[in-house]
């Protein structure tokens, strides 16, 4: 981040963490990173970890990918996830996930790549 | 005012060996001629992109590949939003003098020009490049999120959906410019390959070669007039996962922008032309747009509500889903289909009423909305 803190390592950056931010001036979240709020403009906001625990938004099966690496992987389930801690997010997640299923995140590797993958909690 | 006073449209398909800039100016040559105009009267070009053959000032390429030194010119990109962006651009352009007549063009060789892979590849990058992509996402894929998620909320079916893409089928039939000729029925789309589920190929617009082209004026230039009521865009996100829910997406603001900037209710409206990427886009956006109940899309379009001889009929060339898309032409074509049923040129296509119609366009993943108002007038 410009002039901020260094951003926490994620799964963006290869490590098994889900990261986000919060705002301190108005309390909003957000997922994707940035050196200010964009519901608010103030700077700097909270670079927080996530659980890793959520609930099922959506979900699409990739049956036809676009490049030789992705393919190897096919079907590969694409959802969102709403999480517990209030953004949303897309991942990975098992074939089986449903809308509306509790969930939560391990990593794996897709087209060489470290991925966020959601998988049910049986409760 | 402004009136759209010549169209112009290429079948859709494989046009092997020709480039974008010769679609265009195919395209463009027949709106100009439909106008009764010359290329020297022509003082404003708008272009949208091509990702075949990308370029940073694609609207000056055009210009003098084509044999124009226009007094404005630049090209404009909001995706699948950007013919009718375009047209709103340069409805102002007009009615605020800054020039006479501007040519809207679009062409784009992506079924030869280009492997599919890099037709899919080249579509996903509008996803998120850190958040989104690496985990191999697809357009489909975007929509598929979608559909998965609307379908859960108002208890719409894959059989629902199919329906959509029979019904755009059936009119494509009646085109001999449409990229596919073969009835389809709705097990056709079922058992159809999956691509992104719950979507199926035959749930999806096919990748197309082909170009489109429109001339906005001042004034009309033939005996009937098509006027641009009026027109507005609403712009909610760009990343499917930064959306809002399906109850605020763009296109509802959009609609009421321009029933605001028109004094058209949907209730005049006897025509419809809206932007059908995948079967979901188009049975959301009836119902965004209010052309249908919410979750009563499917049921009306099984109906024959939507038909040519339906009380709404939509999409009479068939649409992204079996006219073809190629591109910002794609929806193109929509107006352009549009401008022939309301001057009575659409032929055996021709419905009975076009007199007021409502046209809406969608970039992203229902990320960009233009929402326009047409009126015939004499």
């Amino acid at each position: 981040m410009s002039g901020g803190k260094p951003a926490l390592a994620d799964w963006t950056a290869g490590a098994e963490a889900i990261a986000y931010q919060s705002c301190s001036a108005c309390g909003s979240l957000q997922y994707f990173r940035r050196s200010f709020c964009a519901s608010c403009g103030a700077p700097d906001p909270e670079q927080k970890y996530a659980s890793g625990n959520g609930i099922v938004y959506a979900t699409s099966l990739v049956c036809r990918a676009a490049t030789p690496e992705a393919r190897a992987h096919v079907p590969y389930n694409i959802v969102l996830v709403d999480t517990a801690e209030g953004f949303r997010m897309m991942a990975h997640g098992d074939i089986d996930l449903a809308i509306g299923d509790k969930v939560t995140a391990r990593f794996a590797q897709f087209a060489g790549r470290l991925v966020p993958c959601f998988t049910r909690i049986t409760s | 005012m402004s009136f759209i006073t010549g169209v112009g449209l290429t079948a859709f398909g494989r046009h092997e060996g020709s480039s974008s800039l010769d679609l265009m100016s195919k395209a463009a040559e027949l709106a100009i001629t439909d106008a009764g105009l010359k290329r020297a009267d022509i003082d404003g070009i708008l272009c949208g992109y091509s990702t075949v053959a990308p370029h940073i000032m694609l609207a000056t390429v055009f210009a003098e590949h084509f044999g124009i030194r226009p007094a404005y010119a630049h090209a404009v990109q909001v995706g699948g939003a950007t013919g009718l962006a375009m047209t709103m651009l340069a409805h102002h352009l007009v009615e605020s003098n800054v020039v006479r007549h501007v040519l809207v063009v679009a062409g784009e060789n992506r079924l030869t020009g280009q492997s599919r892979d890099a037709s899919i590849l080249a579509l996903a990058q509008v996803g998120h490049p850190e958040y989104e992509v690496p985990l191999g996402p697809t357009i489909p894929a975007y929509y598929g999120l979608v559909a998965s998620r609307y379908m859960h909320e108002y208890g719409l079916t894959q059989e629902d959906l199919a329906e959509f893409a029979v019904a755009m089928r059936r009119h494509a039939l009646m085109h001999p410019g449409a990229q596919f000729h073969d009835a389809i029925t709705v097990a056709d789309v079922l058992n159809s390959k999956p691509v992104a589920l719950p979507l199926k190929l035959l749930d999806c617009c096919p990748v197309s070669d082909g170009g489109a082209a429109f001339i906005v004026s001042r004034e009309p230039t033939g005996e009937i007039g098509v006027r641009v009521r009026g027109c507005a865009q609403a712009h909610t996100h760009q990343h499917v996962t930064a959306a809002p829910a399906l109850s605020e997406l763009g296109a509802e603001i959009a609609v009421a922008r321009a029933k605001a900037a028109s004094g058209v209710a949907i209730s005049d409206v006897r025509y419809a032309a809206v932007y059908d990427s995948f079967t979901i886009t188009l049975a959301m956006l009836l119902e965004d747009l209010g052309l249908a109940g919410r979750g009563e899309a499917a049921a009306q379009v099984r109906s024959g509500h939507f038909d040519q001889d339906g009380a709404m009929p939509l999409n009479t060339h068939g649409g992204l889903l079996s006219y073809g898309h190629c591109g910002v032409g794609g929806a193109m074509a929509h107006l352009v289909e549009t401008h022939l049923q309301m001057t009575g040129r659409a032929g055996n296509r021709q419905v009975r009423d076009a007199s007021v119609a409502l046209l809406h366009g969608d970039g992203g993943v229902l990320s960009s909305h233009v929402s326009m108002f047409l009126e015939r007038t004499r």
